[in-house]
């Protein structure tokens, strides 16, 4: 058994960002279930958004006018408290990273340099190129480092230990040594990453496999608006590579086949710099009224940077150059990008309140894996690595405060217990089974992307809950080829299977059950938005049949009545 | 160009837990369509044909540094690299050298990242800092920017024939990253931090035979940290004799 005052799980930014705020004061273990740089955060491309005021068009940007960017592009379902909560933190942790090391792109009177990216009012996203993500992971994993972080690579926590509404950490699975190993813990928090690959389209790296999420739901603890799941506009065709927002941040366009900038037609002011939610109903529209380019690969639209010139595109966005290169043979500079929308982040999640806080004692939650909610409908781009880091830090100061009176007593009862049932799942996973974990989760994915996307109806969503339900039942009957426990992938997949079943069930149910149309949520047979009935948050928790059971949450309103979103 | 229908994939198997097996060359048939990555079909032998086969992957778009392997002799990201780049329809994967391996294309990476930490890769500061942003130009931040850009993928230290005959050799990604905080413009580090590299086993062990360089798919050229690295000991040293003299 492995001892810690708090158990994080996850080395992306928000664990990292926790882990770095609470291990001055508290005997703290990092687990991550990859080398924390090879987390998600990583990949994140565009930049992050902080009122720094910065680029001369950004000179009157304040965190008032962020929080009414993010609400309005939330479809006005984020809580506006938290909202406000996040904006005010950006700027403070934006220079505390660059205190902190991370190099971001500067303009030419060296200050950080600052570009404009969809949904925003002002240019005030932060950025390093088109690696964000990777500067700013590797900044934190530096700090974690020079405070030295216990950190457990490559350990894959398999299971969350809740008994009588209180957390006691987490069995873990050594993955190197194929060892279990009870982590007790009086405090565990998740930043745990989105569930990306629950979709067959999607930008997410192949760990993104939301099993946090899943986790903390079969544990008991419920999820929050599961229904929004963001499709990012720009993914390249075939392999669905994130092609940064950045792109139209720099002034890309998007062309259909007839060689038109389409954006005119939906959003003539924004442009191609319309939130997500927007951008990708129009690619999609475009495409399923055939103006879209035919390809192997499938159909797509145009990314155009050429008009930028080799210059601007090898300095601001030398990473998409490259992937376009090595991925699809295609140079930007002299061709346009084929792309098409992909599902990219997931805005619902762990429910937790504005301190990262779930209803269980002792457990929390940050970062994607969660939903505060700051993202509401639809999250802005560049508000992603902004909350993951502000949430980290966030959190950690709601546990150091909530350990003030003492650090609750995990117990190792439960844990015993539940090392013994999760020694039992292996056992029945490595037992001879008809289903192959990948294929089932092939099977999931592509009903989830087939019937579950940026245009839904009742009758699809049905279609897809009744597979969903035939995935269940058939994932009794999955085994692994090899007992052997050490690095064994195969093994690890075939767990967090089972929590994605569990995540995509909740995403169905809570898509049938949201009879109207909402940032991301789009239903063409309830095809506006009701804030009459729907302004509420959905909150899924597992019922004593296994099924979610679905209950519902206020919206916290503060300064920004709802309004239409034009754009 | 696809060079067939079907591509003969022979990997190294092994596995270090397994008391009394060798590595062995196991031979897959793979059919090849346009496009295909190492790495694509890598994930289509263990999810549908070989589930025991290990190796590691996370992001698939060669920027998260996984899956760092020895692809028909030539180290590379098995993400990045696509199956009909090669004049052949026989692709050959390894290990990446160097590291001791637990199974299969998995090594022990634990060596690559005791480097990492030695060389103290964090910013250090020591003068106050500023309440907005320490001022950086342009300039200064472009002088940094090629070591920012590694992934710490490990493919330079598999190439590294220097760490092929000692171990304890820093490795060209360590002293990558120590260059890269040594050339930012808002560190503060004292010129002796630099010492920890002053030694055969530092710095100095390099052959500078361009291997890392070579073997880098992020165009970083850690041997140009390493001569870097070597000039300002040098005359760290000298500017030490100087004041020396001068008392």
């Amino acid at each position: 058994m492995v001892n810690h005052d708090i158990l994080i799980v996850g080395g992306g930014l928000t664990g990292l960002r926790a882990a770095v705020g609470l291990c001055d004061r508290f005997n703290v273990g990092l687990v991550s279930k990859v080398y924390p740089t090879r987390s998600h955060s990583i990949a994140a491309q565009g930049g992050i958004n902080a009122p720094l005021t910065n680029n001369p068009d950004s000179r009157d940007d304040s965190w008032e006018k962020h929080t009414f960017d993010t609400v309005k592009g939330s479809d006005y379902l984020a809580d506006q408290d938290a909202a406000e909560m996040m904006c005010r933190e950006a700027a403070p942790i934006v220079y505390e990273m660059e205190h902190w090391g991370c190099p971001f792109s500067r303009f030419s009177d060296g200050t950080i340099a600052q570009r404009p990216f969809g949904g925003a009012g002002y240019p005030r996203t932060c950025y390093s190129a088109d690696i964000t993500g990777h500067v700013l992971l590797n900044t934190l994993y530096e700090r974690a480092v020079a405070k030295g972080v216990t950190i457990y690579p490559e350990w894959f926590v398999t299971s969350l230990c809740i008994e009588d509404g209180q957390c006691h950490g987490g069995v873990v699975l050594d993955i190197r040594t194929g060892e279990l190993i009870p982590v007790r813990a009086g405090v565990t928090f998740f930043g745990t990453g989105g569930y990306g690959r629950v979709f067959q389209h999607s930008t997410n790296a192949l760990i993104n496999t939301g099993s946090g999420i899943g986790m903390a739901y079969t544990a008991g603890v419920p999820l929050k608006d599961m229904e929004f799941v963001q499709f990012h506009p720009t993914s390249l065709i075939g392999t669905n590579i994130l092609m940064t927002e950045g792109c139209r941040g720099e002034g890309a366009y998007l062309l259909n086949n007839l060689g038109e900038r389409f954006m005119q037609r939906y959003a003539p002011t924004a442009m191609e710099l319309a939130p997500r939610d927007i951008v990708s109903r129009c690619i999609q529209t475009e495409m399923d009224e055939g103006r879209g380019f035919e390809h192997p690969l499938g159909k797509y639209i145009q990314l155009d940077l050429r008009h930028l010139g080799e210059k601007k595109i090898q300095e601001r966005l030398p990473g998409i150059r490259q992937i376009s290169i090595d991925f699809i043979g295609i140079d930007p500079v002299r061709e346009p990008i084929p792309i098409m929308p992909a599902q990219h982040y997931s805005m619902g999640g762990i429910d937790v309140d504005k301190r990262c806080a779930s209803e269980v004692r002792g457990f929390y939650a940050g970062g994607e894996c969660s939903c505060v909610s700051v993202h509401g409908a639809n999250r802005l781009g560049g508000n992603s690595l902004l909350d993951t880091i502000v949430f980290g830090k966030l959190a950690a100061k709601a546990i150091a405060e909530d350990l003030e009176g003492g650090i609750p007593r995990a117990e190792e009862k439960p844990l015993l217990k539940l090392q013994d049932s999760v020694e039992a799942t292996l056992r029945k996973l490595a037992s001879p089974g008809r289903e192959r974990p990948a294929l089932l989760q092939a099977e999931l994915s592509a009903v989830m992307s087939e019937k579950v996307g940026i245009f839904r109806t009742k009758e699809e969503l049905d279609q897809a809950l009744q597979k969903v339900l035939e995935i269940k039942q058939r994932y009794r009957d999955v085994g692994v080829s090899s007992s052997a426990r050490h690095m064994n992938y195969e093994l690890t997949g075939a767990v967090e299977l089972d929590y994605m079943i569990e995540v995509a069930h909740t995403i169905v149910l809570g898509a049938i059950l949201r009879e109207e149309s909402r940032g991301s949520h789009f239903r063409l047979d309830f095809n506006t938005r009701n804030d009459k009935d729907w302004l509420k948050h959905t909150i899924a928790r597992m019922g004593p049949d296994g099924d979610p059971a679905i209950t519902f949450k206020e919206v916290a309103i503060t300064r920004y009545e709802p309004m239409e979103r034009k754009y | 160009m696809i060079k067939a229908s079907a591509y003969t994939f022979k990997i190294l198997r092994y596995d270090a837990k397994a008391p009394g097996t060798k590595p062995r060359f196991a031979t897959y048939r793979i059919a090849v369509i346009p496009g295909l990555t190492v790495l694509a079909v890598l994930l289509r032998i263990r999810d549908e044909i070989d589930g025991t086969l290990s190796f590691r992957c996370s992001c698939r778009s060669a920027v998260c540094g996984s899956c760092a392997m020895v692809i028909n002799g030539k180290i590379d990201l098995a993400c990045r690299i696509q199956v009909a780049a090669f004049n052949t329809d026989t692709i050959i994967l390894e290990p990446l050298p160097n590291l001791e391996v637990i199974r299969d294309l998995v090594v022990d990476m634990t060596p690559f990242w005791q480097m990492y930490e030695k060389i103290q890769p964090y910013l250090i500061r020591k003068s106050p800092v500023p309440e907005k942003e320490i001022p950086q130009s342009e300039e200064e931040r472009l002088r940094i920017d090629q070591y920012v850009n590694c992934i710490l993928c490990a493919c330079c230290y598999g190439a590294c024939p220097v760490l092929a005959r000692e171990p304890e050799y820093v490795g060209p990604a360590a002293a990558a990253k120590l260059e890269r905080f040594v050339l930012d413009s808002r560190d503060d580090r004292p010129a002796g931090a630099l010492e920890i590299l002053n030694n055969e086993k530092g710095v100095w062990a390099c052959d500078t035979l361009f291997r890392c360089i070579d073997a880098c798919p992020k165009e970083v050229r850690p041997t140009d940290a390493i001569v870097g690295l070597r000039k300002a000991l040098v005359k760290h040293r000298f500017q030490k004799l100087l004041k020396e003299n001068e008392k």
